[in-house]
C-alpha cells in the first residue's frame, strides 16, 4: 500500500496567505502560509493549542483571519460562511466527529449531502460511504448516541464524505480511539485518497500522520515552526527530539 | 367508590383530554423555539393571540369562519415569524444571551397595546354558528369545539414529526439544535434556518390561537395566561420533545378540570401548577425531558 507521490501534476487546490488570526484577544494564528496541492495529504503537527485546531477552523470558514487570504481553486474564499465553503467541496470532520447523538446514523448521513451540490449525488455517496464503513450500514436505523467511539468517528467521516468534498480536513481523527480502530481509519484514509479527495490532518499522533502524509507543517505558539516533505521531517532532530523523545 | 361518582368523574376526564390537546397545541411552537434556538419566546401567547384577533378581524368584516381563515393567518403569522428571527433575534443572538429575552419582551408589550388600541380592552370571542354545539357520548355532553381542538392539536403534531423525519429542512432544525456549530460544518446556514424554525412555530400559533378563540372569549391581555399555561406544559412535559408536549397538555388539561370538579373552580389553576411544582421536583428536566 505504498504512497504514491506526485504522478499527478502539481495543482494548487488550497494556498493560505500570510493569515493572523485573533482568538479571544490573542494572536491565534501569526503570519501562516500553506500549500495544499490536489491529491495531496498534508499533515499539521504541534502541540496542544500550537493553533492547529484554529487553523483549519479558519479554513473551514468558522473564524476569519484579520489579515491575509485564503485561496481555494482559484478562489478567494477568507471571508465566506461555513454554509458556502461546505458548498465548494471543502469539508471539516470536526474533533471527537460530533454527529448528531439523537438522529439515526443514516439521518447524520443525509444531513452530510445538505448542501446543494451534494444532494443530487446523494444514493451514490451513500453507497460510497457504506463500502468504506459497511458498519454504517449495519447501523443504519440507530441513534448515532449508541454507537461506540470508534463507530461515531467512522459516522463523522462518512458524514462528511456525503458533503462530496475535494478536500477534507481531519481534526484529531484517531483522539482517544484504539489501534486497531485507528488502523481502520487510516485505510479508509487512503481508499478516499484514491479517490481523488485531498486531505488535511490535524493529529497529535505525529509518527503516525508523517507515515501517512506526504508533506507537513509543524506549527510552535501559532507559527509555522517548520515545514516539508513528511519523510525528511520523520528524519530531522529537532522533530525527533521535540515529538518522539528520541 | 359507588358508580355515580365515576360517572360524575367521566366529564371532567373526557374535557381534560381535549383541553389537553389544544394546551398541546399552545405550547408547540414555545418548545420548538426553545428547542432550536434556546430562546424562550417571551411574546409566544401574544403570537398565538394575534392569530386569535386576524381571525376575529376577518370574520366580522368579511364574515369567513375562522378556520377557514387561517388561509390569511398562517402565512401571515409565518412571515411574521420569519422576520422576528431573521431580522431582530438573529442580530440580538451575537450581542448577548440576556438581549433576545428583553427584545421579546419588548414584543409583547408592543403587541398588547395593539390589541387595545385597535381592538379595544372588551372581550372578545370567535363566535361561530357551531361554537355552541356539542355532541352526546355514553351520557356525556361534549362541546364539538373542544373535540375539534383535540384532533387538530393530535394532526398537527404529527405533521410536525413527520417533517422534522423526512424533509431536508426538518433534519436541518433537527441538526442544528442538537449541534450548531457542527451543523453549519456540514453545510446548513443556521441563521436561515433559525428563520424557518420559528416561523414554522408561528405557523402553529397560528393554529392555537384560533382554535382558542373558538373555545374560550379573550382580551389584549389573554397573552399572557397562554403563556403560562404553555410554560406549564412545557416544563411537565421537557422542552423541546414532541410526545412530551402532548402529555404535558393532557397533564395540565386533566389537572385544571379535575381541580375545578373537587375543589371547585377557583382552585382550576393552584392544581394544574401545584402538579408542575411536583414535577419539577422530582423530575427536574421534565417527564420528557433528555
Amino acid at each position: 500500500m505504498g504512497r504514491q507521490r506526485h504522478k499527478m501534476p502539481q495543482e494548487t487546490l488550497l494556498k493560505v496567505s500570510n493569515i493572523h488570526v485573533l482568538y479571544g484577544g490573542l494572536n491565534a494564528l501569526r503570519d501562516i502560509s500553506l500549500t495544499v496541492e490536489l491529491g495531496e495529504i498534508v499533515a499539521i503537527i504541534g502541540a496542544n493549542g500550537a493553533g492547529k485546531s484554529t487553523l483549519i477552523n479558519t479554513i473551514s470558514g468558522v473564524v476569519h483571519p484579520v489579515r491575509g487570504s485564503i485561496e481555494y481553486d482559484g478562489k478567494d474564499i477568507t471571508n465566506l460562511e461555513p454554509f458556502q465553503i461546505v458548498a465548494l467541496g471543502i469539508c471539516q470532520v470536526p474533533e471527537a466527529g460530533r454527529v448528531f447523538p439523537n438522529m439515526t446514523v443514516l439521518d447524520n448521513l443525509i444531513i452530510g449531502s445538505y448542501n446543494r451540490n451534494a444532494r443530487p449525488k446523494k444514493e451514490q455517496n451513500l453507497k460510497s460511504v457504506y463500502q468504506h464503513f459497511p458498519i454504517l450500514e449495519e447501523r443504519k436505523n440507530q441513534l448515532a448516541k449508541t454507537l461506540s467511539g470508534g463507530e461515531r468517528q467512522m459516522l463523522a467521516i462518512g458524514r462528511g464524505l456525503m458533503s462530496d468534498p475535494k478536500l477534507m480536513l481531519f481534526d484529531e481523527m484517531s483522539l482517544g480511539l484504539s489501534p486497531i480502530v485507528i488502523d481502520e481509519l487510516y485505510r479508509v484514509l487512503r481508499e478516499i485518497r484514491a479517490k481523488g479527495i485531498t486531505a488535511i490532518l490535524v493529529e497529535q499522533n505525529v509518527r503516525r500522520s508523517l507515515k501517512e502524509a506526504d508533506r507537513a507543517y509543524i506549527l510552535e505558539a501559532g507559527q509555522v515552526a517548520l515545514s516539508g516533505n513528511a519523510d525528511e521531517l520523520r528524519e530531522e532532530e529537532k522533530v525527533k527530539k521535540a515529538y518522539f523523545g528520541a | 367508590m359507588n358508580l355515580d361518582v365515576l360517572t360524575g368523574l367521566s366529564t371532567p376526564i373526557a374535557m381534560g383530554i381535549l383541553l389537553g390537546g389544544l394546551y398541546a397545541l399552545i405550547a408547540l411552537g414555545l418548545s420548538l423555539v426553545f428547542g432550536v434556538m434556546k430562546l424562550i419566546n417571551i411574546a409566544h401567547g401574544d403570537l398565538v393571540l394575534l392569530s386569535s384577533y386576524i381571525a376575529f378581524a376577518i370574520m366580522t368584516s368579511l364574515g369567513i369562519d375562522p378556520i377557514i381563515s387561517l388561509i390569511i393567518g398562517m402565512p401571515v403569522l409565518f412571515v411574521v415569524g420569519f422576520a422576528i428571527q431573521r431580522y431582530i433575534m438573529n442580530r440580538a443572538f451575537r450581542i448577548s444571551m440576556e438581549a433576545p429575552l428583553i427584545i421579546a419582551f419588548g414584543i409583547s408589550i408592543i403587541l398588547q397595546n395593539l390589541y387595545q388600541i385597535v381592538w379595544t380592552p372588551l372581550s372578545r370571542g370567535l363566535t361561530t354558528s357551531y361554537a355552541l354545539e356539542s355532541f352526546g357520548v355514553g351520557g356525556l355532553r361534549i362541546p364539538l369545539v373542544y373535540l375539534l381542538d383535540f384532533i387538530v392539536a393530535v394532526v398537527v403534531m404529527l405533521f410536525l414529526r413527520e417533517f422534522l423525519r423526512r424533509t431536508y429542512l426538518g433534519k436541518a432544525i433537527s441538526a442544528a439544535s442538537q449541534d450548531r456549530g457542527a451543523s453549519q460544518l456540514m453545510g446548513i446556514n443556521t441563521t436561515r434556518v433559525y428563520a424557518f424554525a420559528f416561523a414554522i412555530a408561528m405557523v402553529f400559533a397560528a393554529i392555537a390561537g384560533v382554535f382558542l378563540g373558538l373555545t374560550f372569549p379573550f382580551t389584549p391581555q389573554s397573552g399572557v395566561s397562554f403563556l403560562i399555561i404553555a410554560f406549564g406544559v412545557v416544563i411537565l412535559g421537557g422542552l423541546g420533545s414532541i410526545l412530551g408536549t402532548f402529555i404535558g397538555g393532557l397533564v395540565m388539561g386533566l389537572a385544571q378540570t379535575l381541580g375545578g370538579y373537587f375543589l371547585g373552580a377557583a382552585a382550576q389553576l393552584l392544581v394544574a401548577y401545584l402538579i408542575v411544582l411536583i414535577v419539577l421536583g422530582a423530575r427536574p428536566r421534565g417527564l420528557f425531558g433528555r
